[in-house]
């Protein structure tokens, strides 16, 4: 059941106040994944503060660096609970978790962060995870 | 709500997912919840079980590590006596 909607609304802003575009239905998430070029990555917001509350700060870490994504947009879980169905369609090679990051190049998952790889670690080492990858698959010369 | 945590005053395992080998041939793997006289408790977990899993467990971890746990599970108590063993799966990857 998801929490009021009052309590998520700061955790919420907490991620499109970054820039992410905020996806609640199935329809804005095929809107923005289907047949989508270059880079994006999809951050799946969570309530649970036992990695959530690391992960948004280490995404607004991570989106200092100097090679980002061109897109960033997310859903969030167990609040908009189509957005984030039809979102895991798209990563359906990996099972669900929340909160986790998928970034995708020319709409291929190329690096996916579980949940328990955020789980207990702090959002410079996760920040340190994503910016690897931004570099690796974000930057023009890949 | 940065670093606010909704389930303070659990134990420092508590949220994470772990992995939990036991003395018999049995590996749990899922989100740490607690421990009590019953055993330790763990949420949305999978089972690696040789006869069942046609892969070594050290594979098994490693798919997990990389997928995510495919969790059959919702909650499941591992007794204490059991237990050899509690990595988080966090340190797999």
């Amino acid at each position: 059941m998801p929490y009021n909607p009052a309590l998520v609304a700061p955790m919420r802003a907490e991620v499109t106040r970054l820039g992410a575009k905020e996806l609640t239905t199935a329809a804005e998430v095929d809107a923005a994944l289907g047949d989508h070029r270059g880079s994006m990555l999809v951050f799946v917001n969570s309530v649970c503060g036992c990695a959530a509350g690391n992960a948004r700060p280490a995404l607004a870490l991570a989106l200092k660096h100097p090679v980002v994504p061109q897109q960033v947009v997310t859903v969030f879980a167990g609040q908009d609970l189509d957005a984030a169905a039809r979102a895991r369609q798209y990563f359906a090679e990996y099972q669900p978790s929340s909160p986790s990051m998928a970034l995708l190049r020319d709409g291929e998952i190329v690096h996916f962060v579980h949940r328990h790889q955020i789980e207990g670690r702090s959002p410079q080492v996760i920040a340190a995870d994503l910016t690897t990858a931004f570099d690796k698959y974000c930057g023009a010369a890949v | 709500m940065t670093g606010h945590v909704f389930h303070p005053g659990h134990q420092p395992l508590h949220g994470i997912t772990v992995v939990v080998e036991t003395h018999g041939e049995l590996t749990y793997i899922g989100r740490f919840d607690t421990e009590d006289g019953r055993g330790v408790h763990i949420l949305d977990a999978t089972t690696y079980e040789p006869a069942a899993i046609r892969v070594s467990k050290a594979d098994y971890i490693r798919k997990c590590a990389k997928f995510g746990v495919p969790a059959d599970r919702k909650h499941l108590v591992v007794p204490v006596g059991d237990v050899a063993r509690i990595t988080p799966l966090g340190e797999f990857s």
